[in-house]
């Protein structure tokens, strides 16, 4: 069992921090949501620490997200191939773009994702900012209650679309190459 | 029943208000980077990543920029917050909405 160098930073890239930061978007909209209602008890110091480290730690999954999508693996994807190049399959922008079937996850999946994923860092961290400075008070501030859960659901979106279209460019045109990382050896069954 | 507010909503009124500037200018950002050839050399702040780079990093400046200005204007007011509210989340749609490909390809 083998892998490259550029999968595996893809990987840490997407199954890593963009899914990690997935899963636990439900949970922060969730949690704001309840310790934020104004019918509920407010929330104990141990709670409201806890959504605090929660969401500052969604934060830093999403800056490490984008961040090494945008200078480690996009680099990689968008690298333009030598005139004359037959073989794209290291060169993934250039290899869906060499075919009228997977082209649109170039010009509309890529071209979004990789402007609208950088709303799920500003939106979180703007969500965890509000949070720590409020606590308990924004269920005393009703719009600004509902805009921080716009927010949050908005960064959701935004990680959503970028996941989605991500690991469909990758289906179509993998990112690869680079010193190959074994994992195991494999035995003949 | 919601109790008096224990601090002015300025200080987030400041947060959400940048955040949705932010949105807005990175997408206005990546369709000038994409529409006028002028501007993608010098948006392009590292090679390898191309004018992505200078259209994040020009839009995370104005964020910080625009809420480091809210926030020692607001910090210790009372605002109008559903007008404030109403203008963050509007940017933060068009920032959506402008960032999808075929409707930025209409501009």
């Amino acid at each position: 069992m083998a892998i490259t160098e550029r999968a595996l930073w893809t990987m840490i890239h997407g199954m890593g921090f963009g899914a990690l930061y997935l899963l636990a978007c439900s949970g922060a909209l969730l949690e704001l949501h309840r310790l934020t209602a104004p019918s509920t008890q407010a929330p104990t110091p141990a709670q409201q620490r806890f959504l605090n480290i929660y969401l500052i730690t969604m934060a830093l999954l999403a800056w490490a997200a984008v961040l090494i999508g945008a200078y480690v693996v996009y680099p990689w994807y968008r690298a333009v191939p030598p005139p004359g190049t037959a073989d794209l399959a290291m060169f993934p922008q250039r290899l869906l773009m060499s075919n009228p079937a997977t082209i649109g996850w170039h010009s509309l999946g890529m071209e979004w994702k990789e402007h609208v994923a950088w709303f799920a860092p500003i939106s979180i961290t703007m969500v965890a900012f509000v949070f720590i400075r409020y606590g308990r008070d924004l269920a005393n501030h009703k719009h600004l209650r509902t805009a921080v859960l716009s927010f949050a659901a908005a960064s959701f979106l935004a990680a959503g679309i970028a996941g989605f279209f991500g690991a469909m460019i990758d289906k179509y045109a993998p990112v690869q190459g680079g010193q190959v990382i074994q994992l195991s050896q494999g035995e003949e069954k | 029943m919601p109790n008096t507010p224990a601090i002015p909503n300025g200080s987030g009124a400041a947060a959400i208000l940048s955040a949705g500037i932010a949105c807005f200018s990175l997408a206005v950002l990546a369709i000038l980077g994409d529409k006028l050839p002028a501007l993608k050399a010098p948006l392009t702040f590292s090679k390898p990543t191309g004018p992505l780079s200078g259209v994040t990093t020009v839009a995370l400046l104005i964020w910080i920029l625009t809420w480091a200005i809210f926030e020692a204007r607001w910090r210790q007011k009372t605002l109008a917050l559903a007008r404030v509210s109403f203008v963050a989340l509007a940017l933060l749609v068009l920032g959506f909405l402008l960032t999808f490909p075929p409707l930025a390809d209409l501009l």
